[in-house]
């Protein structure tokens, strides 16, 4: 590791950077040097700020306040392109290509190379596109259009953009989350050879290892807010986590206590190619299920897939016992399954309707006879949830539009709660929501549960995992990487199963059935990871028990994944993380 | 677009290019080129059924109809192309047609205006058109349908009350002005002639110009469009710009093969050439299709109509047919990109 080359003045910086989104504010006061030849690591939770802060400066946001400095003046871009014209390029957790267009003319678009008389130089296209292709070690055919790449592919492509403007400052928003071992492995060398040129890297990364082993310094932001910069020599992983995490645990999550019944939802082998792989999990009456893991890790995904908007190509779900028609969200919600989406604005909710409409909507034909809405049904049952759920609002009939996040949200709860299922699938259930009604809304879910409600919640909000949930299921790279009980579920626990970085949540049981605990939080101890892959370890639910090899542990266990991800296996010390688990379940209740 | 017209030749690329590419290059491949060919044998099956039905439809005077028949319309479905293909739409093309012809023959009757003037009359009269759908749709942001949808009535109306029933005749057009459309060179007439030199200068711009390549991106994605700095309110005022100005164009073509020109000349054109636009493989959505497909497509709609013509068949057939084709065309379209799809998505699975 080279020293970092702290001195000078940095490329691109962010000085004292405020930006809100309406209520919700992003970044708050933050600051980032960026210097040439060094690689800079952002860390932090999702929802932490990071991707604003990467979209500041490649130009897609301009700060309420501060400044972005390049050479040490103040820059105001107008636009990506203004960003990337100044050799600024910028990797997205999710590449935006022309689907239509070859690799080639996605790399050069806007930029093709030129003979006499302004014609692109086709030929020059293609050949610089397979010697970048070259360069990056991958054999892709500059011609083929980029309709149907993997999400690897289309990094690759993204990546060899940069490369083709030379760009002075990379920035990375997790570019290796969709990526195998070896493709990460060849991203890594390609972006240290650039780094050896001087250009300045920013690198965002769930996976803590790839941050020691490609980055000197590094920037934690917690809550929008900035927590520390400094280099990385000297820290321990165990350091950058603490900075990460490290916030209370508020009374935020009033979990109430159910009796578990039958089987409501039962999950078998789901598959969809390129997506997600293998997906088998039961979710029980009474019972809050979370499903946790990284952004893009393939959560929502499954969620569509079972809720039959988006169709598996393998596997089956079965609702109450009996198989669902696949591809069929109807049939869906006759079985009995509600899904309250991830974006509530674009897919959850009309705008323009009012609240007792959207209400209303998902049971149209039961708000009247032959064909036609009777008014006064349909705002008796809008009237009926608004009150059971707390809505604050002015009158039924106002646009859903004009009520807050947490409130609309109420709206959407209500909309599927209305068609009373059995089963039901929350994506994102708090997000951009303010406190006090993130608090309603899980003391709802709870008492939903303990009436014997099946609930599926995906959540990037690590806390209201932990807080919520019996059961944490957590997926990497489109597969169920781990299962972990509500006794054994830590920050840590989840964190390092959703980045791939530990066999911990099968060790979990193990170890903490051993009662071994460490009072630093952070256990040392490698026999802790316990024996991997045993089924007893977590024989308490159904999931592995009746599938045999297919369960959760068996095919898709984490060794397995880390297996085919070519990940190096987790040191020791986050391996064993099982005993924090039941240490800090310990001081919490 | 580049994918299905040049053949790339492979010399340096590496050796063992992966198996997977290489199908999936030859699958899309050979959807797109399926569609031309499929269309162009189409038409000679159709040529062919006629002839023999009729053998006097393949004459030199049959030969020369089917192409005067087609050149107007091919003209349009070029301007129309490159509007579907930035994923917009202009509906107003069969009235600009109309104004055109009529200004240009109140311009020109009893005079002696040369043939370039009155050209020059059109593309101005067009281009003015399409500046403003362009711009309400660029920089108004309004959608495509409702701005052309507007603007087909208003000009329409504008061209009503400037004609007041009135009536431009053969006699009071010059005589250069109606050779250029009745003449020919070496049997071909020049209507055609025009038709296809704009069609391959078209053409050649889309394939070879920055421009014309992010005319093509921003139908495929106006948000990666964004990302890579395309000025897509510029590009897309300049489809419409052009849409216009070669409806225009078509205008005073018209007046030159007819003569004789009305106020509501070309009146429901535009849906025949969104029709022929999309049936020659332009899917609607933007992002793909050539402008030589929409001339094949064209030439088949008309071709069509010539044909049941010759046949004896009620021309309300046409109209017909014209539609099941786009139904059929849509159709195929959208599974045909579903599949696909799925077949790449699969491919690159690991």
């Amino acid at each position: 590791m080279s020293q970092p080359a702290t001195t000078g003045v940095p490329v691109l910086a962010l000085e004292g950077v405020n930006k809100s989104f309406g209520a919700v504010r992003a970044l708050r006061d933050v600051s980032l040097e960026l210097f040439a030849g060094e690689a800079h690591a952002l860390a932090g939770e999702n929802g932490a700020g990071k991707s604003t802060l990467i979209k500041t400066l490649a130009g897609v946001h301009r700060p309420d306040s501060g400044r972005v400095l390049l050479d040490g003046e103040p820059v105001v871009f107008h636009g990506p392109a203004g960003a990337r014209d100044v050799g600024i390029a910028v990797i997205y957790q999710e590449p935006t290509l022309f689907p239509d267009l070859s690799i080639a003319e996605n790399i050069f678009m806007g930029r093709q190379p030129r003979r006499a008389l302004g014609r692109i130089d086709h030929k020059a296209v293609r050949t610089s596109t397979a010697a970048l292709m070259a360069r990056l070690g991958v054999e892709l055919d500059p011609d083929r259009p980029a309709r149907g790449l993997s999400i690897a592919d289309q990094q690759i492509v993204e990546i060899a953009k940069a490369l083709s403007f030379d760009a002075r400052v990379l920035i990375m928003d997790e570019p290796t989350a969709a990526l195998t071992g070896s493709e990460t492995a060849r991203l890594f060398s390609v972006v240290e050879t650039l780094r050896a040129e001087g250009a300045a890297v920013l690198f965002i990364s769930h996976r803590l290892e790839e941050i020691f082993e490609l980055c000197q310094r590094v920037t934690v932001l917690r809550d929008g807010r900035w927590v520390a910069s400094e280099p990385l020599a000297g820290l321990t992983q165990d350091d950058l986590v603490r900075r990460m995490v490290g916030r209370d645990l508020a009374e935020l999550y009033p979990k109430q206590d159910s009796r578990v019944g039958e089987t409501a939802l039962s999950v078998r082998r789901l598959t969809r190619e390129g997506v997600f792989r293998d997906v088998s999990f039961d979710v029980r009456r009474g019972e809050i299920v979370a499903l946790a893991g990284l952004v893009g890790a393939g959560r929502t995904e499954v969620a569509q897939a079972v809720f039959g908007v988006d169709r598996a190509d393998a596997g089956e779900v079965r609702v109450g016992g009996s198989a669902l028609r696949p591809g069929s969200p109807t049939a869906a919600m006759d079985a009995g399954l509600a899904l309250v989406p991830e974006d509530r604005r674009q897919r959850g909710l009309v705008m323009e309707m009012s609240i007792e409409r959207n209400i209303g909507l998902t049971g149209l034909d039961r708000l009247g006879r032959a064909g036609l809405v009777k008014r006064a049904l349909e705002r008796g049952r809008a009237a009926d949830w608004a009150v059971r759920l707390q809505l604050k609002y002015g009158s039924l009939a106002d646009h859903v539009g004009v009520l807050s996040g947490g409130n609309q949200q109420k709206v959407v709860l209500a909309k599927w709660l209305a068609t009373e299922p059995t089963v039901l699938i929350v994506d994102e259930p708090t997000r951009g929501i303010d406190v006090g009604t993130k608090a309603e809304v899980h003391r709802l879910l709870s008492s939903l549960a303990a009436d014997g409600l099946a609930v599926l919640m995906i959540s990037s909000d690590l806390p209201e995992v932990l807080g919520m949930a019996d059961r944490v299921l957590v997926m990497h790279e489109g597969r169920l990487v781990a299962e972990i009980p509500r006794a054994e579920a830590t920050e840590e626990s989840v964190m390092a199963a959703a980045t791939g970085l530990t066999d911990g949540a099968d060790g979990a049981g193990e170890a903490g059935e051993a009662g071994e605990a460490d009072a630093t939080g952070l256990p040392r101890d490698a026999d802790a990871t316990g024996p991997t892959g045993d089924p007893a370890a977590i024989g308490h639910t159904d999931a592995t028990g009746d599938t045999g090899a297919n369960g959760p542990t068996g095919a898709t266990g984490p060794t397995g994944a880390t297996g085919t991800s070519g990940h190096p296996h987790a040191t020791g010390d986050t391996g064993a993380t099982g005993p924090t688990g039941a240490t800090a379940e310990g001081t919490r209740t | 677009m580049s994918v299905t017209i040049e053949k790339p030749e492979k010399p340096d690329q590496p050796a063992a290019a992966p198996e997977t590419a290489r199908s999936a290059r030859s699958l899309v491949d050979a959807v797109f080129r399926a569609r031309e060919i499929s269309i162009a044998g189409a038409l000679v099956l159709l040529v062919l059924f006629t002839w023999i039905a009729e053998p006097r439809f393949l004459n030199d005077q049959g030969i020369k109809d089917l192409l005067l028949n087609a050149a107007i319309l091919v003209l349009l479905a070029v301007g129309q192309s490159v509007v579907v293909i930035t994923r917009n739409i202009d509906l107003s093309v069969g009235s600009v047609v109309g104004l055109s012809a009529f200004a240009c023959g109140k311009f020109v009757s009893g005079t002696d205006h040369g043939v370039l003037t009155v050209l020059a009359l059109g593309i101005l009269v067009g281009a003015a058109c399409g500046i403003v759908s362009g711009a309400l749709v660029s920089f108004g942001r309004v959608p495509a349908l409702v701005v052309t949808l507007g603007m087909l009535y208003i000009i329409q109306g504008v061209d009503y009350w400037w004609a007041q029933g009135e009536q431009i005749n053969a006699a009071d057009v010059p005589q250069p002005v109606l050779d250029l459309g009745s003449g020919s060179v070496l049997g071909i007439p020049y209507l055609p002639l025009i038709a296809f030199a704009a069609l391959a200068g078209t053409a050649y711009v889309l394939r070879t110009y920055r421009a014309g390549r992010e005319l093509h991106a921003i139908g495929s994605s106006p948000e990666a469009a964004r990302l890579a700095g395309v000025p897509i309110r510029r590009r897309v005022l300049a489809a419409y710009l052009f849409s216009g100005a070669v409806s225009g164009f078509a205008g005073a073509l018209w007046l030159a093969r007819f003569g004789t020109v009305v106020a509501d000349n070309a009146h429901g054109w535009e849906l025949t050439v969104v029709s022929a636009v999309v049936v020659g493989g332009v899917a609607i959505v933007g992002g793909t299709g050539t402008v030589w497909g929409a001339a094949l497509g064209a030439l088949l709609l008309t071709t069509i109509g010539s044909a049941l013509a010759v046949l004896k068949v009620d021309s309300f057939w046409q109209d017909a047919i014209a539609g099941a084709l786009l139904l059929a065309a849509i159709s195929v379209d959208r599974i045909v990109r579903v599949r696909m799809t799925r077949a790449l998505r699969k491919r690159s699975a690991r």
